[in-house]
């Protein structure tokens, strides 16, 4: 696996926009951005209520994502390129949970709609209508996805790397800024986890830094090449890119994205957690 | 769970201000609003804590806490930096203008 593997610029995005079985796919946390205008001939994903169950808290089931692959007009031998808003996260989830799903050809756009955006690229408020396909999905691969109890287990023995910013890792805010703060859970972080901010992982203008800057990067911050690693963040998204950075880029091993995250771990009864204010 | 608000000064209800520390205004050009710029708050070390986009009318909004700040704007069309100091909870408008 190499970052060419994985990752489209945008000029390569710009030439194979036409091209038969590449379906540019955009996943926002706002959902209303790709109806202000999207990359031409791009399907909307919308990661709330079209990848989350309705009821419970988790993933929509095999069935689920086969219908809902299959009525976006996305089939198995497709590459699939994600981008969206928020520096990439929600695509990188969506890319993530492809995986998970085990969709042989993802891609992210590298920089996603902000990139694209800055560099004053066209967008197209054209509706998009893909002929449905008879989409199969695998089951869920969860050597990429963690739970609470493996999380609890892997206090001191496994990477655990927080990618939330300083101030949600040491319990001061308990949301990215751009959201309210007041939420039900208790601030701070899982003992042994190292706070490695996902945005250190990217450019200003939302592309990844090279794979020898995320090589220091991560090896400075203390990760052990030794060891499996989980990451995390709020609700999982941007720990996604950080997966994406670790696994889909660096080629390490073990890496599991814990979807759960802290709005689960700082939720749960008697488990340890470190507070710094 | 995570649907980020729309980047006007009109909070929706149910925001206890008298909790949130928000940080907010116009992002302008030559006293034009412009919108679709990036807006970034980074922290007292100058790491990234949040990224909105401006809305229609230009707006950000930002749910910070007491403290040292930096609003960061990008935009095709220029960039600024400002510090801002939150000294509590409430309302505080920081305009920014591109050069």
């Amino acid at each position: 696996m190499s970052r060419a593997d994985v990752l489209v610029s945008a000029d390569w995005a710009e030439e194979n926009l036409d091209t038969p079985g590449v379906v540019f796919v955009e996943v926002d946390e706002d959902t209303t951005a790709y109806d202000g205008g999207h990359i031409r001939g791009a399907v909307k994903l919308d990661w709330k209520t079209e990848l989350q169950d309705q009821v419970r808290r988790d993933f929509v089931d095999k069935e689920q994502f086969e219908a809902l692959l299959s009525q976006k007009g996305i089939s198995n031998d497709d590459t699939v390129v994600l981008y969206g808003g928020n520096n990439n996260w929600f695509a990188a989830y969506a890319y993530w949970y492809f995986k998970l799903y085990g969709h042989e050809n993802v891609k992210l756009l590298d920089g996603g709609r902000k990139k694209w955006e800055l560099d004053g690229r066209e967008l197209s408020k054209d509706t998009v209508t893909r002929e449905k396909t008879s989409y199969q999905a695998k089951e869920q691969d969860t050597t990429i996805r963690a739970f609470r109890d493996e999380v609890v287990a892997s206090i001191g023995a496994k990477n655990l790397v927080d990618v939330r910013s300083p101030d949600e890792f040491s319990g001061k805010l308990l949301a990215p800024a751009h959201l309210p703060q007041e939420q039900s859970q208790r601030g701070g972080h899982i003992p042994t986890a190292i706070n490695v901010p996902w945005s250190k992982a990217a450019n200003e203008d939302g592309t990844f830094r090279s794979d020898d800057e995320l090589r220091q990067l991560y090896s400075g911050e203390g990760l052990d090449d030794g060891r499996d690693t989980i990451a995390y963040c709020r609700i999982g998204e941007r720990s996604s890119h950080t997966w994406f950075a670790l696994h889909e880029l660096l080629g390490h091993p073990n890496v599991k994205n814990y979807d759960g995250s802290w709005t689960e771990y700082g939720s749960l009864v008697g488990v340890p957690i470190e507070k710094d204010v | 769970m995570c649907g980020a608000p729309e980047q006007t000064p009109t909070l929706q209800p149910g925001i206890d201000i008298a909790k949130e520390t928000v940080v907010y205004g116009v992002v302008s050009k030559q006293e034009a609003p412009v919108p679709g710029a990036y807006v970034r708050l980074l922290d007292a070390t100058g790491e990234f804590t949040a990224e909105v986009v401006t809305s229609a009318t230009g707006d950000f909004r930002f749910f910070a806490a007491p403290g040292t700040w930096t609003l960061s704007v990008l935009h095709k069309d220029g960039q600024v930096r400002q510090q801002v100091e939150a000294t509590g909870p409430g309302l505080l408008q920081i305009p920014l203008e591109l050069p």
